[in-house]
């Protein structure tokens, strides 16, 4: 399905995505981890085409999306959509209009201008908030939402594009356990239950393994792990991260459990 | 706990909130709807009234509009040996017009950035007289700058330094608006840490305040330069030199002297266009962090 081969992207005389290589050949849900500035970001933005790549190509179903321009670069942004660490959203706006704004590559320009969306697009963007469980909070300006809401407004827009990839870049990162762990289960029922891939970018170990398939580890804008959760050892997560012996997973964790967990965790550190 | 719960309202609930999101919606869209059409009745009918009231009207007269540019460029093509020279001989007026421009925004500035720090909630030093500071700059904004010049040139006579004057009065109210709206966002801890070492309110406000406003405050003068040269350049035309009195002698004229009216028109738009671009890129090179 999503094919990436080569990808390299530099800013200037800095590297920060090198000859980055996965296929990817059916819907799951993949996790990206590694240390802040390791590249992760820069590749969800090249593959939602945000910004241009150096060199390298991605396909998805045998469409080169490297390269689009205009309509077919649009049209290519509509069908992997994006959530970001810090929601995104129109704050001024209601609730509704900012997941009707998943139609906006359907829709004409003066048609949005002027609020003119089809009612049975109404209906849909509510019953997809409904189904995230926020339906209540329809009318509301988003920046009147707390941070989990409005990280599931996002969601619901994502959702309104009916993509068939959703990248996730730090979904998490800026909310509590709680809101975090809402968040992530409502990113694998839409995987479960709609069959759509997400690519989500993660800074913690345990929500990867808990959540993902697969899991991709990057290190200075290289890919140095590939494999599925469970080949995720702590030696492996050592050199992903690039830490020492004194490593612990329990201290990155925003697992409510882990608070519980940390004894068997320090044991595993020190066997 | 309902933040945590993913289980959505009962059918008849959502029915219910799509119900009543549609009523706002076609309500949202009823006012829109409205207000576009008011808007295009009101240009319509005020086009109209205007155009009745015009001596010429607008249907008789609209294509005549490129008839004097079409003559001054048909004279300039022919005379256009001439050009060079011309601006050549229009150059010491060019910077007269410059020079007009650079110290009014100067003087302008520095009255702005008084009135601005008197005037901004939470820096003023007499906090009571904040809407007295405020009226000044709304007047010195009000009053055109070529009303205060026509006034000064009556008194003063003809030269730069009424237009001078003028411009500069005007600039300090419009620039001590500006100012004082980023000095609002400026953060007070830096002001209460030099408050509390003695320092007087000029101290506090040179060394607390400026330093975190200055790319904005710098960012803002240079907008208004630009807009000052074009100011100084159209106060010419009523009498206070540089490159405006050149280009009024030229125009008036009628034909005959349209070359000397191009040359004028080259000078003056590759003036505006030169400090466009140095200061937008000195301004986004200080927006954007040095």
């Amino acid at each position: 399905m999503l094919d990436v081969q080569m990808l390299t992207k530099r800013f200037g005389d800095k590297t920060a995505v090198e000859n980055v290589s996965f296929n990817i050949d059916r819907s799951m849900m993949i996790g990206v981890i590694g240390r802040s500035g390791a590249g992760k970001s820069t590749l969800l933005r090249a593959l939602n085409c945000l910004s241009d790549v150096t060199s390298g190509s991605i396909t998805f179903e045998g469409q080169e999306i490297t390269g689009l321009k205009g309509a077919a670069r649009r049209n290519w942004q509509s069908r992997c959509a994006m959530i970001f660490q810090q929601f995104n959203l129109v704050p001024r706006m209601d609730v509704v209009s900012n997941v009707l704004h998943g139609t906006l590559n359907r829709r004409s320009t003066l048609a949005t201008m002027f609020n003119l969306y089809p009612d049975s697009d109404i209906h849909k963007a509510i019953e997809i908030l409904d189904r995230l469980g926020i339906a209540e909070q329809a009318e509301k300006r988003a920046e009147a939402l707390s941070g989990g809401q409005q990280q599931r407004v996002a969601i619901a827009r994502a959702l309104m594009q009916d993509p068939q990839i959703i990248l996730a870049d730090e979904p998490i990162a800026s909310l509590d356990p709680m809101n975090a762990q809402i968040v992530m289960q409502a990113l694998r029922r839409i995987h479960e239950e709609d069959g759509r891939m997400v690519i989500a970018n993660l800074h913690t170990l345990d929500t990867a393994r808990r959540y993902c398939d697969r899991v991709i580890g990057m290190r200075d804008g290289r890919v140095v792990f590939d494999g599925t959760p469970e080949q995720l050892t702590t030696g492996a997560a050592r050199d992903i991260y690039g830490a020492g012996a004194d490593f612990s997973e329990a201290a990155t964790s925003t697992e409510i459990e882990t608070l519980d967990r940390s004894q068997t965790y320090a044991a595993e550190t020190y066997a | 706990m309902t933040d945590a719960a993913l289980t959505g309202a009962t059918p008849s609930q959502i029915t219910q909130i799509q119900e009543s999101y549609l009523v706002q919606v076609r309500r949202r869209r009823m006012y829109g709807g409205l207000t576009l059409g008011i808007f295009v009745l009101l240009m319509v009918s005020g086009f109209v009234v205007a155009d009745n009231r015009n001596a010429g009207g607008f249907w008789a007269g609209w294509h005549q509009i490129f008839d004097f540019p079409a003559d001054v460029l048909s004279e300039a093509w022919e005379k256009r040996a001439n050009l060079p020279a011309l601006m050549v001989d229009f150059f010491p007026a060019l910077l007269e017009t410059i020079n007009i421009a650079a110290a009014s925004t100067l003087i302008g500035a520095m009255m702005g950035l008084v009135l601005a720090l008197l005037s901004t909630r939470g820096l003023a030093k007499w906090p009571r007289l904040i809407p007295v500071f405020r009226r000044i700059m709304d007047i010195m904004r009000a009053v055109p700058e070529i009303v205060i010049a026509l006034v000064l040139i009556f008194i003063l006579g003809g030269g730069p330094v009424p237009a001078m004057i003028a411009i500069a009065f005007h600039t300090a109210g419009a620039l001590g608006k500006l100012y004082s709206e980023v000095a609002e966002n400026a953060d007070l801890k830096a002001v209460e840490g030099l408050s509390s070492t003695g320092a007087t309110w000029s101290q506090r406000m040179w060394l607390g305040v400026l330093p975190q406003v200055a790319p904005n405050f710098l960012s803002y003068t240079l907008l208004r330069f630009e807009i000052n040269i074009r100011a100084s350049a159209i106060l010419g035309f009523v009498g206070a030199g540089g490159i405006g009195a050149e280009l009024r002698n030229a125009m008036s004229w009628g034909p005959g002297r349209f070359d000397e009216a191009a040359a004028i028109f080259i000078l003056l738009f590759g003036t505006i266009v030169f400090f466009d671009q140095l200061s937008s890129r000195y301004r986004t090179k200080m927006i954007k962090g040095q």
